[in-house]
């Protein structure tokens, strides 16, 4: 086996099982902290010896056994100077989880955790990424933009609240599943967009890294929660999105809009396997969630291969469902994007006004206006909306393509 | 497991006769259900006394230790297994109060 194979299959083994790892680890030992660290210490063995030694006929069974070996030494070493520490164990529930229609899987356990309503939304975040995803805590650092020792004293705290506020170690019961996991929703989505849409002068306009791990942990809670709606739901409208990636930023760094992108270039797999995933909800008939209404628009949109095509009396009566679930100043302004489609820019516009209140300070608000003001011919205002928006905004691609319409205006 | 129940005030009234209500029916729940340890109400901060004792004499003072618009105007401490079960409790105290309530393990 090549050096090349070898390392191919460390990283799978790390995709795959890292979180296992932890979740059975954390089962076993009653603390994330011993978890974590142990399943660090078997893939960083697994490193140095596989090369050497070949990679296990079983890699699963080897890291789970290298892991807990790691543990107990650790708490050997631990309990040596602490015997408080030892006695301080996270509680877990032995009651399987309720019957979820799927394989009861550790794994569940540590995403609920690690996503508790007690911890800040930016902790779950990280914590989601470090103990679920695998990331190192510099990888992390790094997404976010900040200091790798603020990103470690956030894990670190986070982990430390869990153990002392006895956050438990199980799935929520039925009767607050539905919320917790739109939680859990909430973190991956916020995971997904800041890859999408990155901020930051120096960053990428698009962080693949990020999308794609969301993608990836979101692929993992489906496989858990094969039932879940919503889950379904998620998992559609990033793949719906993702698909038009390579579409959205031209050569020359600047993002491309809906109507001028090379639909030709988007990811034909990805649009099919989101259309899939759309249908099999409207198929359920069960009333569609958040999510899988926002999937069932962008669903929309890429079902027609030329943008004068898109059904908008359709993506404005969906837009009609979400306002009914979630009236909030966002998805309005949402909707008026697609009414200018279909009623015209000025009905458009006159929504739009109406949202200054509560959307003065948000980028897309301007970008939408100045974009109704231009088409209205109203090049003086749109001007000074565009000024605002590209002052507002913080990805790149997005500044660069509002500034190119902003001194296109005659 | 132990948990704190800190009741935050942050208006200028004390409950009223209603929330007073609302609390009897929540203290009984909580005992009928095994959480009760101890609860009480406090008197506002302006009966506060502070007394610092780490120099040569003890030194009295008038008034709370931090003047500010919020002030824990009650407690109750409460047995859960979990914080889950600590917060559900918490978010019933809090509406039968009508104030925020701040959950905190004991060590």
């Amino acid at each position: 086996m090549s050096v090349t194979d070898v390392q191919e299959a460390i990283t799978q083994a790390h995709h795959d099982e890292w979180a296992r790892v932890v979740a059975s680890l954390t089962r076993r030992f009653g603390d994330l902290d011993i978890a974590e660290e142990a399943t660090a210490d078997a893939f960083a063995t697994a490193v140095a010896r596989w090369p050497a030694d070949g990679v296990p006929p079983n890699p699963a069974a080897w890291l789970t056994t290298t892991a807990n070996h790691k543990a107990i030494d650790r708490i050997r070493r631990e309990s040596k100077r602490d015997d408080k520490q030892k006695a301080a164990q996270m509680l877990y529930d032995d009651e399987p989880p309720e019957p979820l229609g799927a394989v009861e899987d550790e794994r569940l356990r540590l995403i609920f955790t690690c996503c508790h309503p007690a911890l800040a939304m930016e902790t779950r975040v990280a914590l989601t990424l470090r103990m679920v995803g695998g990331l190192t805590v510099p990888e992390i650092a790094r997404a976010f933009l900040v200091q790798e020792s603020a990103m470690g004293q956030r894990i670190t705290r986070a982990k430390a609240k869990i153990k002392a506020a006895r956050i438990p170690y199980r799935v929520p019961s039925v009767e607050d599943l539905p919320e917790r996991v739109s939680g859990v929703l909430a973190v991956l989505f916020l995971v997904f967009n800041e890859g999408y849409l990155a901020t930051g002068p120096d960053t990428d306009p698009v962080r693949r890294e990020l999308t794609a791990e969301a993608i990836r942990l979101t692929r993992l809670i489906r496989t858990l929660m094969p039932d879940d709606g919503e889950v379904a739901g998620l998992l559609a409208l990033m793949l719906l999105i993702d698909a038009r990636r390579t579409a959205r930023v031209s050569a020359s760094g600047e993002l491309v809009p809906l109507d001028e992108q090379d639909r030709g270039a988007w990811d034909t797999a990805l649009v099919a396997e989101g259309h899939r995933l759309v249908r099999e909800r409207l198929a359920s008939g069960v009333a569609p969630g958040r999510y899988q209404i926002l999937a069932a628009i962008n669903a929309v949109h890429t079902s027609v291969r030329e943008f004068r095509d898109t059904d908008w009396s359709q993506v404005v009566a969906l837009y009609d469902q979400l306002v009914r679930l979630d009236p909030s100043p966002i998805v309005a302004l949402n909707r008026a994007v697609a009414v200018a489609e279909l009623d015209g820019p000025e009905v458009a516009l006159a929504t739009v006004d109406r949202l200054e209140d509560t959307l003065a300070g948000y980028h897309a608000y301007h970008v939408t206006r100045a974009d109704l003001l231009r088409r209205l011919g109203r090049s003086q205002q749109s001007r000074a909306a565009y000024d605002r928006a590209i002052e507002l905004a913080g990805n790149t691609a997005e500044i660069a393509y509002l500034t190119r319409r902003r001194d296109q205006l005659g | 497991m132990q948990y704190l129940l800190s009741v935050i005030n942050d208006r200028p009234d004390l409950a009223t006769s209603d929330e007073q209500a609302a609390i009897d029916v929540f203290n009984d729940q909580l005992q009928a259900d095994g959480y009760w340890v101890f609860a009480g109400g406090l008197g506002s901060p302006s009966t506060a006394t502070v007394v610092d004792n780490r120099g040569e004499e003890p030194v009295f003072t008038d008034g709370p230790f931090v003047e500010s618009k919020e002030f824990l105007i009650g407690f109750w401490v409460i047995e859960a297994p979990d914080l889950d079960v600590a917060l559900k409790l918490a978010t019933d105290g809090s509406k039968a109060c009508q104030r925020k309530v701040e959950v905190r393990p004991f060590l």
